[in-house]
């Protein structure tokens, strides 16, 4: 019995040999962008224009000062896209936990119509939606704010459904008639009991809302028309636009830096949740 | 009677906690989808200094649209991009998640080869490209590289070739997605049966032909799942050749997307053909929705 797998086809060892030497090369091609950028951002105009090499030099803090001296506002934008981005998130999961919640606990005659609705409506693209949603925004006087790009967020099919998912498997209604034989209102129960339970999905949906709203360039750029207003991916757009030669290199590999690391430096420290996490949301199991 | 009484009186809880969803779908989504498709029959836009319409035109802008050549164009391109970016990824991830989901393999290192392949989906797509755009630059870094090692005698002009911008709008969006698509296939061959691997190994079957035969039919629903939600995406593609190619698409427009070409409407305010081209996007992303709808069955085992 043992030796049958030697015997046909490869050998275990030989496979697991491959699968490493794969994995190595996609992981290279997965991190080498990111050290490139880590290294040129720390090199001057000068060195860049001498071509690549693989050690960093030292000039990160130089380039990052030149780049804060210059005409884009990018303390501003990472300041923006933190308040948009922040609030995105925590409006998106704490009602989205409360749109699953009334279809997960109670009885009522809508129940099943709404969450077929929500669920039919949940891959459907806000940019397909967006010529409405600009011109009334424009209507109500609310372009050129952040409104637009928070409110939106209550309503969110798909972190409800991972919401609801979630709870299916993690929240028993024992619990609330509990709750409520000891005189707990049902909007305390859901703030005090079930929010508590629900933190590892609330975790895990706050920071793919707040990744896609920190990445999201589309919509804000549609919005958004004051500088100081504008959120980093727009900035990024704008020093493409730019005449890019132009430029001080450095500081455009210090920019695209510091739009990304800080997403990348909360990946590292939460990220066994995030892939954890990511199989739930979308595959039915 | 008392308890019956309780629980109608509780269930009308359900519908108070819905009405922040129910309101804010409503006035930022269901608004906006109505009145997109309201200004679609509308002749509305700026002739220079000029304010055109708005004037009911009834279905001309759809009828331009279909005429007009560009809207297929883009579709084919955007099309074209997402299966230079689809192929290479479905191999990929049914490999790799079939190696970190067989318990033969244990793989010690999964972790973390889990962690680095999905890092980049969390990626700013417009700085991700940005990235790349300089990279590839004809003075960049991977110019120089490839001149001082022998593979070209001058830097090669990555931007304004047709196949090599397409590829590298293919190749970020390959590293951006492949990662995502590896897990959720991994989750997938996690939930077959292990016996009938067991039963496979007792019969001798090679771990090629278990994949072959036995994991791969019955991973089918998710497959379909995984090519039309990554055709959903597909079709919005937007960042990164934006970006790349500053709104032009260039070179030729070969990389402009449908998305690209309805942000260029929305930028020039041609309200009724962005209307247009929005419902046209509407009808086929609704359309792949329901077949999604309908592989998950969702609802159907729903508890109640």
């Amino acid at each position: 019995m043992q030796g049958k797998d030697l015997d046909k086809g490869l050998g275990i060892k030989t496979r697991r040999t491959i699968a490493y030497v794969v994995l190595g090369i996609v992981t290279f091609f997965c991190l080498c962008w990111f050290y490139i950028l880590f290294i040129n951002a720390t090199r001057s105009h000068g060195e860049l224009a001498e071509g690549f090499t693989a050690i960093p030099s030292t000039h990160l803090f130089e380039n990052f000062a030149n780049l804060q001296a210059g005409t884009l506002p990018i303390w501003n934008g990472m300041i923006n896209s933190i308040i948009i981005a922040g609030l995105t998130a925590a409006l998106s999961v704490y009602f989205s936990a409360m749109t699953a919640f009334a279809l997960h606990a109670y009885e009522f005659k809508l129940r099943k119509p709404i969450f077929t609705f929500i669920l039919m409506v949940m891959m459907i693209p806000t940019q397909v939606t967006a010529l409405g949603f600009v011109r009334l925004m424009d209507n109500m006087h609310l372009k050129d704010t952040f409104i637009p790009l928070i409110v939106p967020g209550i309503a969110a099919p798909a972190v409800f459904f991972y919401m609801k998912q979630y709870m299916e498997g993690s929240l028993p209604l024992s619990l609330l008639e509990a709750a409520r034989i000891d005189g707990s209102g049902e909007f305390r129960t859901f703030n005090t009991i079930v929010m508590p339970l629900m933190k590892p999905a609330v975790a895990v949906q706050a920071i793919f809302a707040f990744t896609t709203s920190w990445n999201n360039y589309f919509t804000p750029a549609l919005i958004l028309e004051t500088d100081k207003k504008k959120t980093l991916p727009i900035l990024i757009a704008q020093l493409r636009a730019a005449d890019w030669l132009k430029f001080d290199m450095g500081q455009v590999y210090v920019m695209i830096a510091f739009s990304i690391f800080p997403v990348i430096v909360v990946y590292i420290i939460l990220s066994k949740y995030i892939v954890g996490g990511v199989a739930l949301g979308s595959v039915k199991g | 009677m008392k308890k019956n009484g309780n629980v109608v009186r509780f269930n009308r809880w359900g519908y108070i906690f819905l009405i922040p969803f129910i309101v804010v779908y409503l006035i930022f989504s269901i608004v906006p989808l109505v009145s997109t498709i309201y200004y679609s029959f509308f002749e509305n836009f700026m002739s220079g200094l000029k304010q055109i319409g708005p004037n009911f035109i009834g279905l001309e802008n759809y009828k331009a649209l279909l005429t007009g050549g560009d809207m297929f164009t883009y579709l084919g391109n955007t099309l074209l991009l997402w299966i230079m970016c689809f192929i290479p990824q479905i191999v990929l991830s049914l490999i790799l998640g079939y190696w970190f989901s067989d318990s033969r393999m244990n793989l010690k290192a999964a972790p973390f080869f889990k962690t680095v392949i999905y890092m980049p989906n969390l990626i700013m797509a417009s700085a991700f490209s940005m990235l790349f755009f300089t990279l590839f630059a004809d003075s960049g870094p991977i110019n120089s590289l490839l001149v001082s090692i022998g593979i070209f005698d001058e830097p090669y002009s990555f931007m304004s070739h047709i196949a090599s911008t397409r590829i590298l709008v293919a190749v970020m969006n390959l590293i951006m997605w492949f990662g995502n698509t590896t897990i959720l296939l991994m989750a997938g061959m996690m939930g077959i049966d292990g016996e009938l691997f067991e039963a496979a190994q007792v019969d001798g079957a090679t771990s090629t032909q278990v994949f072959f035969k036995i994991t791969l039919p019955l991973l089918r629903p998710i497959l379909v799942y995984v090519m039309i939600t990554s055709l959903i995406g597909g079709l919005q593609l937007f960042d990164v050749p934006q970006i790349l190619t500053n709104g032009t698409g260039d070179p030729m427009r070969s990389s402009m997307t449908l998305i690209m070409f309805l942000n260029k409407h929305l930028y020039s305010k041609n309200y009724g053909m962005s209307g247009a081209l929005s419902v046209y996007m509407l009808i086929v992303t609704a359309i792949l929705s329901f077949i999604v709808f309908r592989i998950n069955n969702y609802g159907a085992d729903d508890r109640r």
